[in-house]
């Protein structure tokens, strides 16, 4: 099974509060902590396992700058065997789409029987393996929380949908999943595994290497723009209940007794 | 301005709630609008939603077909690609089924797509304004696009006021002769029902709720532990389901369980829209976090800075003492 892995290198959240710049346009970028964007890790794992069960390949690409290299070298410590950084100056400004595009455009130079993507990323859109999937003409399935292989054609998929529930479909290879936390228990990667891929050479491709017009991804190409992050408004706002921990849990008690919490 | 479509989905044969939040989407795209709803299925359950929603929708196109029995994204988009005319504006909920359909659909359309929109600005020209969340509704984003050649539009169930439902009686079109032979490579099989568990938390009328900031399994005792003293159940968001802290029959969430508590303890919880998603009926929520930041005290009644590990264990002393 030859599989290929989107990823994305993104401010992780539980080491980093997210504040705006000063000047309003961006978050504040200064000393932020970046890591895997956390859902496209279960994908990699889950990949991993599969290569590991039935044999294969897993290829890991990611679109951006040279900085974005850490997330395929940790994915190669992971168990990648082949990464690639899809990167050109005039892929700045991509919207979903256009990240999408450049996706295609990869895969076509290639043959992949399973494309796997995170669900979402820091920016919640979850759009990009929808999207992929339709531009190839593949099938798709959305918030996959489990993969079991059935035959060398098709696999068996459960989506999460409301309440818990879960969707149970067959789904015809190749084809694209995004999926979903919780799927498996992401193995640790450690600095020493790290090291020991440090020197492997991490193709660079770019629109001439991707064969794509230039113009089909990027700002110009884009019909989707961010023009500025802003706090959201504090609606009525919770009541902070301040001063020393003791003081605060007598306070606490009384509000929960009031409400009925509390006998 | 283009004209609109909201798609509607269903249940044992009534209209989803989103029904009038995508009404009130389109009226805030263009005031003078009057959407289209798109509906797809099967048998008599299809038309009795068309019958509710032409309590609202002026319009409603519905397309009736055994293999739309279950709403298979890939064959709904098949179906939706083939009446939709081109330039169009399509609303989906942002919902499971909606990031299932809406990305591609938008590809298919050549239209531009935005998901997880929680305000809408208005439009101007080919350029319409909404506004979007970033990490986990810590901040947030103007996003505009353009809409010249269509959009598909996810709107976050909840974010919008309904449009309250006025008689208007809505004629039904029939479209599914314009749909052809649907057939996809994936293949709906059946649905599997979440297990209860051995606490059902949506009965629990005070929850302990714990989140991310729980920080690993050996933990997961002081919240136990401050239940039993508060005569509470315990349940969690889920990072710690992810995790395998606590079964999924405690998860609270669009993708776990609705609650209805009096009382709701949030403890390291962030409070991203999936969680808050499933807490219903206007509970008195508590939430201690150390992230001052963190979206929970948006919604919080009451909110206390601090770290949970050395809060609820403090917590749970004082209310034994009080209880002895």
């Amino acid at each position: 099974m030859e599989i290929l892995v989107c990823v994305k290198r993104v401010p992780d959240t539980s080491e980093n509060e997210i504040e705006l710049n000063r000047a309003g346009n961006d978050i504040e970028r200064e000393d932020l902590v970046y890591s895997v964007n956390e859902w496209d890790n279960y994908a990699m794992e889950e990949a991993i396992r599969i290569v590991e069960k039935n044999g294969g390949n897993v290829t890991v690409a990611t679109v951006g700058g040279e900085d974005d290299e850490e997330v395929l070298r940790r994915a190669l410590a992971m168990g990648a065997n082949r990464s690639v950084l899809i990167s050109d100056a005039a892929f700045a400004g991509s919207d979903g789409a256009g990240i999408a595009r450049l996706l295609k455009a990869f895969v076509e130079k290639n043959h992949f029987d399973l494309i796997l993507t995170g669900a979402q990323a820091e920016d919640g859109a979850a759009q990009v393996g929808g999207m992929l999937a339709a531009l190839l003409d593949y099938p798709f399935a959305a918030l996959v929380d489990s993969i079991e292989l059935l035959d060398g054609a098709k696999l068996k998929v459960s989506r999460e949908i409301e309440g818990g529930n879960k969707e149970l479909n067959e789904i015809d290879l190749p084809c694209v999943l995004s999926i979903e936390t919780g799927i498996n228990e992401p193995r640790y990667v450690g600095m020493r595994s790290i090291q020991m891929v440090a020197a492997v050479e991490i193709p660079i491709l770019g629109a001439a290497e991707l064969g794509i017009d230039a113009a089909s991804a990027g700002k110009a190409a884009a019909k989707v723009h961010r023009t500025d992050y802003f706090m959201p408004a504090a609606s009525k706002g919770a009541e902070i209940l301040n001063g020393g921990r003791a003081e605060v849990i007598d306070r606490m008690i009384e509000l929960v007794r009031a409400k009925g919490g509390l006998k | 301005m283009a004209r609109i479509f909201a798609y509607i989905a269903h249940k044992d044969g009534t209209a989803d709630d989103m029904a009038a939040e995508l009404l009130a989407a389109a009226k805030l795209i263009d005031a003078g609008s009057s959407p289209t709803a798109v509906v797809t299925g099967s048998g008599p359950q299809l038309d009795s939603v068309c019958k509710t929603l032409r309590d609202s929708y002026a319009e409603i196109w519905k397309v009736s077909k055994a293999e739309l029995a279950y709403p298979n994204a890939e064959l709904v988009r098949q179906a939706l690609v083939a009446i939709l005319p081109p330039g169009c504006i399509v609303l989906l909920p942002h919902s499971h089924f909606g990031v299932d359909l809406g990305p591609g659909l938008s590809i298919k359309l050549k239209a531009a797509s935005v998901s997880d929109v929680i305000a809408i600005e208005g439009a101007e020209g080919n350029r319409l304004k909404v506004v979007r969340q970033e990490f986990g509704g810590q901040i947030s984003t103007h996003v505009w696009f353009d809409i010249s050649s269509g959009a598909v539009i996810q709107i976050r169930p909840g974010a919008l006021k309904p449009t309250a439902m006025a008689p208007v009686g809505g004629k039904v079109v029939d479209k599914s002769s314009a749909v052809g032979v649907l057939k996809a490579g994936r293949r709906y099989l059946e649905t599997v029902v979440a297990e209860s568990g051995d606490v059902d938390i949506s009965k629990e009328p005070v929850l302990i709720s714990i989140g991310r900031g729980i920080q690993e399994q050996d933990n997961v005792h002081i919240a136990e532990e401050l239940a039993e003293a508060m005569g509470a159940a315990v349940s969690c968001s889920r990072p710690v389901v992810d995790a395998k802290w606590l079964p999924r029959s405690r998860q609270v969430g669009s993708s776990g369980h609705t609650v209805k508590p009096k009382v709701y303890l949030a403890c390291g919880i962030s409070g991203s829209f999936q969680h808050l998603a499933g807490i219903q009926g206007n509970p008195f929520i508590v939430a201690i976090n150390k992230n001052p930041k963190a979206p929970i005290f948006q919604v919080a009644d009451v909110g206390i800075v601090d770290d949970i590990l050395e809060f609820l264990p403090e917590l749970t002393t004082k209310i034994r003492a009080m209880t002895k």
